[in-house]
């Protein structure tokens, strides 16, 4: 699974297909919904005899009843354990056999399926993943070992990674109402209470077909899909009404929250911030885009301020860089970070970073910095084409979390007409650290009786 | 091979090499391509697809010298000389180097293995003469500027630190350097806290003028590019090198310590494992059917033996898997997964009662042929992205399996029988196991050997690591 959107950068990168360079040369996105409420996406490319079949539920961890923290993507382990008409094992050994790729994500916003298999395979696909929208089965005895794996997942994830656990106690502090604020794979004390009977209430309010999007990208075209999902997907009937996701939204935020975690194992210090900004979804028009140029300056790669300033010219950092995960039903975060150098202290860090900020925020960015970086986001735009599960990802993704197929195709002219004034307009607003949290990495060195 | 296995792979780089009649077969949209050698005016080879249908050239490349050829005492200095060719060549400092770069968005990168230095560049083609001259000044005249070189030697040693008390690295680190005393595959790829400082400008020149040569490299090039013009832009980025490599001849060798298990006591909840034995070469005539069992026992599929064994019926991990690793002196089977300390012994237990169950009844009919139509699908299905292509085609190379593998390969795995994959059971996983864990483990301690290092037929094999598969869902 995915925790939350690894995207970065890529956020609305989506399509891109369109430049004017590219004319003619992009695929052309179809859409379209199917009676029972199933929306469809097929994205064409016809260089390989192949597929990728995606499945996108709008629900992820976000979704979650308090106190159930981690249902969404134990709901996600378990849609493996089969059905009446194809019982356990059987999805995964049809894939198999044919030498397909299949897995499962879980965001915070979404959960995602998906198999890239031969063209000729795609309606077998097409009917294992529609008779799993609503024909789960459910035993104890493959529930519980079940829960077993995701406790270990957990304790690869995070138990064994203090970076890790970090970064969930400052997604905690950033959100101080928002459910944004509990980790994806949940909180370990409530993953081991989960059990057969709430993930099976969960799959029922929220595994329907008005409820899925799925995307199809490959060497199909639109015509055949319709007719496919018609025979497949349209044949499975809603069970559930959908509601709004109103989720609690942050209050007023106030005061810039610090969290420190000290653990003998920290043998290199770091330090991020995550500051809450709008996402794709709520920003105001143009506002998400200036904040994509506005990361891709401040921290994508050694020509970004960050890395040139406090790693080139001061010295004082290893490594530094910022990012923006701009596909998100409600608001995100933009994170700064870097890694000290022995004799830097993480105070003298944070000052350094702060003057970078503090300049954006002062004296904008220049001409040239902005052309270099808008370039550089349209041309991985033109380099998604080239992977099928990138693109079907960011339609899929951006569907899910409240964007259009149409946002996705303009990506590009959107970034094409982000200006110098609009990038520090976004630093000065959303650059505040009252809606912040900085985060500390430091090697606990009291002696372990005094541990907790 | 059959027409129908190949129809099942679906790849544009499979359908490339069989008869027009049965790609016509295959798929009539997808568009007919071959792979072709491309000599340059200048005399070095590369093989390339050409595709027009996206306004992309991807370029993927290996030169033969990788950290193998770091002085025992002394580890790390291919890794920082690696990663010092994009921070200034030519007449450009760092700073201009990747100006330049991300202006023209073109993509380059180099990593460093133990066999092998690997390079990728990714470019848009209406930027593609710049893109190969940017490359030709990364590997030709790579300038080591002393404040680059502190500035990477810092970002290394930051790793290294992450790395010490991390339990992944940890295991890795202490099978490799168990199984290989004395041997530069025992030493880590990326150095230690303690070589790295010493490692001086001149280790880092020395190296790049002995690896770096026009005899030594294999290349690969996808995309929208003919023939001609690849010539071309070949010579343009690796004409200036030398004619020759000069490299340390380093000795074939077989991994010690079977039978052994070391545990590394570190404060974690989960305990980390590395398992490994002997594998089988690549030139080996039984590899495919080692391929097979390596497949069946803990492949990158979700119906393995270790998967269900160990995942599915009793939730003992998130990830267990295996691979065949192999590389120019040795070659290895080669496990990973992670477990609660107080299921460490029982975890243990499974994975080589598994194993010993394989050695010696063999994979069952059904299995064996679920593998082999699994084994002839994927490869082409992995090749999804026009680097992917090329590196798979650079690994054909360094592999010497010829421009028609390809074609070849499905006839190759269907020739296996069972008898084949039982014999070949026995001989890959009878061999015994060293086993490295990390953490707290209950019910396990560090053992001497008890196998000893047996000492099997020296390996002869070619090339690296075939990408391990870990963690599903």
């Amino acid at each position: 699974m995915l925790h939350k959107l690894t995207l970065a950068i890529a956020a609305f990168t989506g399509a891109v297909l369109a430049g004017p360079a590219q004319a003619g040369i992009g695929p052309q996105i179809a859409h379209f919904t199917l009676a029972n409420g199933l929306e469809v996406v097929v994205i064409p490319d016809h260089r390989a005899p192949v597929v990728t079949n995606m499945v996108w539920y709008k629900v992820g961890s976000a979704d979650e009843t308090p106190g159930k923290s981690g249902l969404a993507h134990f709901l996600e382990h378990l849609m493996f354990k089969g059905t009446a008409k194809n019982p356990a094992g059987r999805f995964s050994q049809v894939v198999a056999t044919i030498g397909g790729q299949e897995n499962a994500f879980t965001s915070a916003d979404y959960t995602g399926y998906f198999q890239r298999v031969p063209r000729g395979e795609l309606k077998q696909m097409m009917e294992l993943e529609a008779d799993r929208m609503t024909g789960l089965v459910l035993s104890d005895d493959a529930v519980r070992p079940e829960l077993n794996v995701v406790l270990e997942e957990q304790n690869m994830r995070v138990g064994n990674n203090p970076a890790a656990r970090l970064g969930e106690q400052m997604d905690a502090a950033l959100y101080l109402n928002h459910p944004y604020g509990r980790p994806v794979i949940g909180w370990r004390q409530e993953i081991e209470q989960l059990d057969r009977e709430e993930a099976l209430e969960f799959y029922r309010r929220f595994y329907t077909p008005n409820n899925a999007i799925v995307v199809i990208a490959g060497d199909v075209t639109a015509e055949e899909v319709r007719a496919l999902a018609q025979d497949t997907f349209g044949k499975v009937p809603r069970v559930a009404d959908i509601k709004p996701r109103l989720r609690p939204q942050e209050p007023v935020q106030e005061a810039p929250r610090t969290v420190t975690l000290a653990d003998p194992r920290v043998t290199q210090p770091s330090l991020s911030r995550y500051y809450l900004v709008p996402s794709s979804t709520t920003a105001r028009p143009g506002e998400s885009e200036a904040l994509d140029v506005l990361a891709h300056i401040l921290g994508r790669g050694s020509n970004s301020r960050l890395y040139q300033t406090l790693v080139v010219e001061k010295g004082v950092a290893v490594n530094a860089g910022a990012s923006y995960d701009g596909t998100a039903l409600d608001n995100t975060r933009l994170s700064v970070y870097a890694t000290p150098k022995p004799e830097t202290t993480l105070p003298q860090l944070e000052q350094a970073i702060d003057a970078v900020l503090a300049d954006v925020v002062e004296n904008g960015v220049s001409g040239e910095e902005l052309e270099r970086s808008k370039n550089r986001l349209i041309a991985d735009s033109i380099y998604a084409n080239d992977n099928q599960r990138t693109l079907a990802q960011w339609y899929g993704s951006s569907l899910a979390t409240g964007g259009t197929v149409e946002q996705v195709r303009t990506w590009p002219d959107r970034i094409r007409l982000v200006s110098a004034e609009s990038v520090r307009d976004a630093a000065r607003h959303w650059l505040d650290q009252r809606r912040s949290v900085t985060g500390y990495l430091v090697k606990d060195t009291r002696p372990e009786e005094k541990r907790s | 091979m059959s027409a129908a296995a190949c129809l099942r792979a679906g790849s544009r780089a499979l359908i490339a090499l069989l008869a027009g009649a049965v790609v016509a077969l295959a798929a009539p949209t997808a568009r007919a391509m071959s792979i072709e050698r491309v000599v340059s005016p200048g005399g070095i080879e590369a093989w390339l697809v050409s595709d027009r249908t996206l306004p992309l050239i991807a370029l993927e490349f290996a030169f033969l010298g990788g950290s193998d050829q770091d002085p025992l005492d002394k580890p790390g200095i291919a890794d920082l000389a690696t990663s010092l060719f994009d921070e200034g060549a030519g007449p450009f400092d760092a700073n201009a180097f990747h100006d330049w770069l991300e202006r023209k968005a073109i993509e380059m990168s180099f990593r460093i293995g133990r066999d092998y230095l690997r390079g990728s560049l990714r470019t848009l083609s209406e930027n593609r003469d710049e893109a190969f001259d940017a490359l030709r000044l990364a590997l030709s005249e790579p300038r080591f500027d002393p404040a680059a070189v502190e500035r990477e030697r810092a970002q290394i040693m930051a790793r290294l630190r992450r790395e010490t008390l991390n339990p992944n690295d940890m295991a890795n680190r202490t099978w490799w350097a168990t199984a290989f005393p004395g041997h530069p595959y025992g030493l880590p790829v990326n150095g230690t806290l303690e070589s790295v400082p010493n490692i001086t400008i001149e280790d880092l020149k020395s190296y790049t003028r002995r690896t770096l040569a026009r005899d030594n490299v294999k290349i690969a090039v996808v995309g929208d590019i003919d023939a001609e013009t690849a010539g071309k832009l070949i010579d343009r980025a690796f004409g200036a090198l030398p004619a020759k490599a000069d490299l340390r001849p380093v000795a074939p060798v077989v991994p010690q310590g079977l039978g052994r298990r070391v545990v590394v006591p570190l404060d974690v909840p989960q305990a980390v494992v590395e398992f490994g034995g002997p594998g089988i070469a690549r030139s080996d005539p039984d590899f495919m059917a080692a391929y097979i069992v390596n497949h069946i026992l803990g492949g990158g599929a979700f119906s393995s033996r270790l998967y269900l064994e160990v995942r599915e019926k009793r939730g003992l991990a998130y990830g267990v898997s295996n691979s065949l690793v192999w590389l120019d002196r040795t070659a290895l089977l080669l496990g990973h997964t992670a477990t609660r300390a107080d299921a460490t012994a029982q975890t243990i237990e499974i994975i080589e009662q598994e194993i010993r169950r394989l050695a010696e009844e063999g994979p069952t009919e059904d299995e064996f042929t679920k593998a082999k139509t699994y084994l002839t699908g994927a490869f082409a299905l992995g090749l999804d992205t026009s680097n992917r292509i090329a590196s798979q085609l650079v690994q054909m190379q360094t592999d010497n399996l010829g421009i028609d593998y390809i074609e070849r390969r499905a006839g190759l795995i269907d020739a296996v029988t069972l008898a084949d994959a039982k014999r070949v059971a026995k001989r890959l996983l009878a061999g015994g196991l060293l086993v490295t864990i990390v953490g707290r483990p209950e019910g396990v301690t560090s053992s001497e050997s008890a196998a000893g290092g047996s000492p099997g037929p020296l390996a002869k094999p070619r090339d690296t690591p075939a990408g391990r598969e870990t963690g599903h869902r």
